[in-house]
This record gives structure tokens, C-alpha cells and sequence, in this order.
């Protein structure tokens, strides 16, 4: 069964989460459309990571349905569970490279998972993607243990894109990096995704992020998402926390900032 | 997942190839493809490629990569090219493709001197790790005797709890363990005795190899096994994850706070539970001598236990004890604290910490065994 590729990659449609009488998500539905950059943002323990887990199959709703490529995730048999899971790559916060590999073989486990290519095409291919994820070349033989916090993000980056995916899931990927290491990886990704066309979500406190490369930014609040929707229309709209989250100094130095730019 | 068939066709006129590639470029074709593509560039000679991507109907990056084998020539050398009717997407990934600088691949070159100089490299790693130890056994004295001196600096909590860890929780299978060995032993010994008809020295047998070694060492080899792998693991945890450069920031000394309760925790715990091994392996020989062939009713097992077994047999054995349970405590806790960033140096760690644990505690007790003969007790 072939991906069609013109559906929403990504849908969530009446998610309830609860973890025993703890209501995490309550009727929650979210869209993310082919080839847009969507930043979720939301408060400290408002769900975010479990929104993204459930999104990426970790965790099964309680109730709702999860959609990709207009396909009801439930009813997908294993062959094209795994298909799609390939069209799926994830950077987690901290990177998550297997720290007994070095650089190259970490973004070679895809490929020797789901490929056949030859050996030596696969580390040829895995040489290409440390370059486009901005790593030098020397880079493809040392250990997770000895590059630095930005590096490491990089790193996982080129293992997520190793197997071309569609949809690229971002868990703080400026996290923990300084503000110019941040800047280069907001332009990468924006790089990347003109070069492979791929959907992007990131889940992200950056608020220079927010400005600077996100199509549309959804809000998790009040245990739904409130509002996905541009920038400007975002800062317009009235609710509590989002006037506090986009009106805070913070937001303003970002804001003016991202115009200027 | 596209993978309608790929192929591609190569004209040359002049210094100039154009490059037509039809059909889904993806990493799904690329195995069959990589092999003739590069054999047919092989065998052209060109200076300038044009692609045309107009046939194309889907390119991932593993195609732009195989695209891009018709221009490079060697390290940080390209040929020129350019691409017509191709999209916008297509063209970047193709940049992207053409700019890729490979590393080398990793050499491995072994020099026929290689099995010698492993050797070497092994030698002064095992001196590095031998001074290394004393360098950790001096430090923790140090410190012990400091502590010695103000005793309410010592941690007590955590030595309880730690000896409840350690201790309390291994008493059930240090005593099943010492009870089957002790019944092994007196099997033995009753078969081996009865062609002589001296079975009823089976008693001394059992009564002097459990007191002296086998209760000793079979504890301390269950510690080994036991704590110290756990010692290692929990502070090499705690190292990998900082909480060890923590605790030296906020002014805590590791060793007052990880390694001087461990060892005391051991130090209590290594000769109470040698002392329930050593009834234990008694009771399993005294159990197999009456109901096994031998048939000595457990009084007269006793009687004979109690006449020709001097005490001097169990305080040889527990004298012993303390120093298998320091040794394996500042092991662990040594090669805790020598875990790196890795998750590999860990698992490394842990292995080395046992073996060393166990290598030791034996060959300490081979010093005991020739100290005790020679002095004769």
C-alpha cells in the first residue's frame, strides 16, 4: 500500500489521554499539513511530551483517533505500521544517540534496519547526511561521548532525516544551545526542509524559533490545543496564558527581532 | 513508498555527458543501481555533466547521492554540472548532494608488530590500574582514620541501610548456597572415607573445609558477585549522570559519602554472613552424614565436631573475612568512580570490577592459607 502523500501527514481528532484519573487531553484535535513547520507550545506540564508521544505511537490515546496520511493508525496492519514509521524520524531532547556507535554507525542503524543497500553505499549516504546537518567530516568516527551538546543535536538530526522521512518530529531542538548554535540549527532545519520537503513538528520553548521559522504555531492549553494558527493570529488571540506566553518581555524582544530579520 | 523502476541514460558529445535519469530515484532502487552506474562512469571520460531530471519521478536523497557519483573524482575534486527541468526541491537536494564531503572511512592497518604491542599496551594498563588501586586503598585509609577520629561525621544512616542492602537481604542465598556446597562435601567425603572404613572422619572433613575456606570464600565470592557489581553500577551511574561533580561542588567528599559507608556496611555484614554460611554448610554435611550411606546420627556428628574440630578453624575462617570484605568494597566503589561518559565504560567497568573482586579475594586468601600453615595454626 503506497503513502499517499497528498493527505495531512499527521491527525489527531478527539484525543482523550489520561494516566489513572488524570486528565491530560481532553477532546484534542490537531492538524499538521504537508510541508509546514508547526511549533507546539504550552506551559510546564500542560502535555506536551505526551502529546508527542502519542503522535509518534509510544502511547495510545484513551480515547480518539490518530491519523496519518488519512490513514486511521488503529487500523494499520504491521507491514504498513512500519512503513510508516519509516516516513517518521524524531530528534529527542538530549539527542538519544546509542552511545557504543560512533556518529556514522548511529545514522546507519536505519538504514541497515529497513534497507539493503550495500554496506559501503550506506556509509557513503550516512557521510552525506553529517555534511548536510553541518558537521564536519572527522566527525563520522567519533563517539556520542565526545561531541559537544550541539553536535550531538546535529548528530541525531542526521540519524532522523537517514531514511528520508516525511514528517520530522522536533523535541526542543534549540534546547541547551547557545543563542548562535540556535540560530544555525533554525536555519538548518528551514535548509533541510527546502532540500527534502519534509513536515516538521517542534515542540519548543524558543521563542525566536516561534518567529523565525514556524508556518504555524499550535497552542496546548487548557488540556486541548486552543488555537493553530499563524504567528499574528496567535498573538491576537484571547486567552490568559497565551497573552502572558506571547506578551512577556521575552516575546517581545524575540518579536521584534523576527521582524527585523 | 514509490518504487517504480529507475534507470537513466548517458550520452556523451565532446567533454560534455548529459544524464537522464526516468523513473522513482529512491533508496529502494539504489542497491541495483549503484553497481552500474558506477561501472558505466568508469567507464566515460568527461569533464562537464548536465542532468535532466524531467523523467523523474520521485529523488531522495540516496538518488541525489548516486546523481552526484558522476561528478565527484576524488577528495574535494569536482567535475561541473547542471541540471535542467528539474524542480526547485530536486535542485537544492541535488547542491546538497554534490557539496557532501565523505569522511574517510576508518583505517584499520595492522602492523605485524601489533600482538606485541598489545601486549604492551595490556602490561602498562594492568601497572596503571595496580598503582591506580593502591593510590584508592591509601586515599580511602586516610580518610577512614579521619573519620575514625570523629565518628559522628560518619554517615550511619546509609551504613544501615547499606548493611540491610547487603547483608540482610543476601542471608538466604549465602546460606543455601553454603548448605548445598556443605552436603557436597560430605558426600564426597563419605565415599571417598568408606574404602578406607574411616567414614566417621567425614565430621573433620566437612567441619575443617567449611570453617576454614569454603564458608569464607563462598561469601565472599557472593558479595563479589552480589554488592560489588551494584557498588560499581550505582556510582558509575551516579558519575555518568554528574551527580558525583555535583556532590564536589556543594563541598561533599565521594568518599566520605559513597565509599566509607559501603566498606563499613561490608566490614559488618562479610562475617555475619560467614558465620550463617558456616552453620548452614555444617548443618547440609551433618543432614547428608545421617540420612546419606553413612548413617551418623547428627549427636554423634556433633560430639565428633565438638572433639576433633578446634575453634581455631572458625576464627581462621573469620579472621579472614574483613579483608575480602574491604577488598571488595573499595574495588566496586574504585571502579564506580572510574566510569567515563559512556554507557560501554559501565558495562566495562562493572565486568572488570567483578573479576578483579573475585581475583583478589582469592589470592588474598592463598596469602592467608601459606601465612596460617607457616605459622602453624
Amino acid at each position: 500500500m503506497p503513502v499517499d502523500k497528498t493527505k495531512p501527514p499527521l491527525e489527531a481528532r478527539g484525543i482523550r489521554s489520561q494516566f489513572g484519573s488524570n486528565v491530560i487531553h481532553e477532546n484534542l484535535n490537531f492538524t499538521v499539513r504537508r510541508g509546514e513547520i508547526v511549533g507546539l507550545v504550552g506551559g510546564s506540564g500542560a502535555g506536551k511530551s505526551v502529546l508527542m508521544n502519542t503522535l509518534l505511537g509510544l502511547k495510545e490515546p484513551e480515547a480518539g483517533v490518530i491519523q496519518y496520511f488519512g490513514q486511521n493508525r488503529r487500523n494499520l496492519s504491521k507491514v504498513e505500521r512500519r512503513e510508516i514509521n519509516n516516513e517518521m524520524g524524531v530528534l529527542f531532547q538530549g539527542g538519544a544517540l546509542f552511545s557504543s556507535m560512533t556518529v556514522r554507525q548511529n545514522i546507519m542503524v536505519p538504514l541497515r534496519e529497513h534497507t539493503d543497500l550495500p554496506v559501503k553505499l550506506m556509509r557513503e549516504l550516512a557521510d552525506m547526511k553529517i555534511h548536510m546537518v553541518g558537521l564536519s567530516s572527522e566527525a563520522a568516527t567519533l563517539y556520542p561521548s565526545d561531541l559537544s551538546g550541539g553536535m550531538k543535536k546535529r548528530a541525531g538530526l542526521a540519524r532522523s532525516l537517514a531514511l528520508d522521512p516525511e514528517i520530522l518530529f522536533l523535541d526542543e531542538p534549540t534546547a541547551g544551545l547557545d543563542p548562535i548554535g540556535a540560530n544555525a540549527f533554525d536555519e538548518l532545519i528551514l535548509g533541510l526542509r527546502e532540500a527534502m520537503n519534509f513536515t516538521v513538528l517542534m515542540v519548543t520553548h524558543d521563542l525566536d524559533s516561534l518567529y523565525a521559522i514556524c508556518d504555524r504555531v499550535a497552542v496546548l492549553v487548557d488540556k486541548h490545543i486552543a488555537i493553530a494558527d499563524t504567528l499574528p493570529k496567535v498573538l491576537e488571540y484571547d486567552h490568559p496564558w497565551v497573552k502572558e506566553y506571547f506578551g512577556g518581555p521575552r516575546s517581545r524582544a524575540a518579536m521584534s527581532a523576527g521582524l527585523k530579520a | 513508498m514509490n518504487s517504480s523502476a529507475a534507470s537513466y541514460k548517458i550520452t556523451q558529445s565532446g567533454r560534455t555527458i548529459s544524464f537522464r535519469a526516468i523513473g522513482g530515484w529512491t533508496r529502494d532502487n539504489a542497491g541495483a543501481l549503484d553497481t552500474c552506474l558506477k561501472e558505466d562512469l568508469d567507464a566515460l571520460d568527461y569533464d562537464l555533466v548536465e542532468y535532466n531530471f524531467s523523467e523523474v519521478e520521485s529523488l531522495d536523497t540516496v538518488g541525489a547521492f548516486l546523481f552526484a557519483r558522476a561528478i565527484r573524482i576524488g577528495p574535494g575534486q569536482r567535475h561541473n554540472w547542471s541540471v535542467s527541468d528539474g524542480t526547485e526541491g530536486q535542485k537544492t537536494l541535488m547542491q546538497a548532494a554534490a557539496d557532501a564531503v565523505l569522511g574517510q572511512p576508518p583505517t584499520v592497518t595492522r602492523p605485524w608488530y601489533d600482538a606485541l604491542s598489545r601486549v604492551g599496551l595490556a602490561t602498562e594498563r594492568f601497572f596503571i590500574e595496580c598503582v591506580e588501586t593502591l593510590d584508592f586503598v591509601g586515599r580511602f585509609f586516610v580518610v577512614i582514620f579521619k573519620l575514625l577520629l570523629t565518628p559522628t561525621k560518619i554517615r550511619w544512616k546509609s551504613v544501615v541501610a547499606l548493611i540491610e542492602e547487603i547483608g540482610f537481604n543476601a542471608v538466604p542465598i549465602v546460606m543455601l548456597l553454603s548448605f548445598f556446597i556443605g552436603a557436597v562435601i560430605a558426600y564426597m567425603g563419605a565415599n571417598l572415607l568408606a574404602t578406607f572404613g574411616a567414614t566417621v572422619f567425614m565430621v573433620d572433613l566437612v567441619g575443617v573445609a567449611v570453617l576454614r575456606e569454603l564458608a569464607p570464600i563462598i561469601t565472599a565470592i557472593l558479595l563479589a558477585g552480589r554488592s560489588d557489581s551494584a557498588f560499581t553500577a550505582q556510582i558509575g551511574a551516579m558519575k555518568m549522570r554528574q551527580e558525583i561533580d555535583a556532590m564536589t561542588v556543594i563541598g561533599l567528599d565521594t568518599f566520605e559519602v559513597l565509599v566509607v559507608p559501603r566498606a563499613l556496611a561490608a566490614l559488618v555484614s562479610a562475617p555475619i554472613l560467614t558465620f550463617l554460611a558456616m552453620l548452614s554448610g555444617i548443618f547440609g554435611g551433618m543432614l547428608v552424614a545421617w540420612l546419606g550411606s553413612a548413617d551418623l546420627s547428627p549427636i554423634l556428628f556433633v560430639t565428633r565436631l565438638q572433639s576433633s574440630v578446634g575453634t581455631i578453624h572458625l576464627w581462621v575462617g573469620l579472621v579472614k573475612t574483613p579483608f575480602f570484605a574491604l577488598i571488595i568494597a573499595i574495588i566496586g566503589c574504585r571502579q564506580g568512580l572510574a566510569v567515563t561518559g559512556s554507557v560501554e565504560s559501565l558495562g566495562t567497568r562493572t565486568t572488570t570490577s567483578v573479576v578483579q573482586a573475585i581475583f583478589a579475594v582469592i589470592a588474598v586468601d592463598a596469602i592467608f592459607a601459606i601465612l596460617f600453615f607457616q605459622i602453624g595454626v
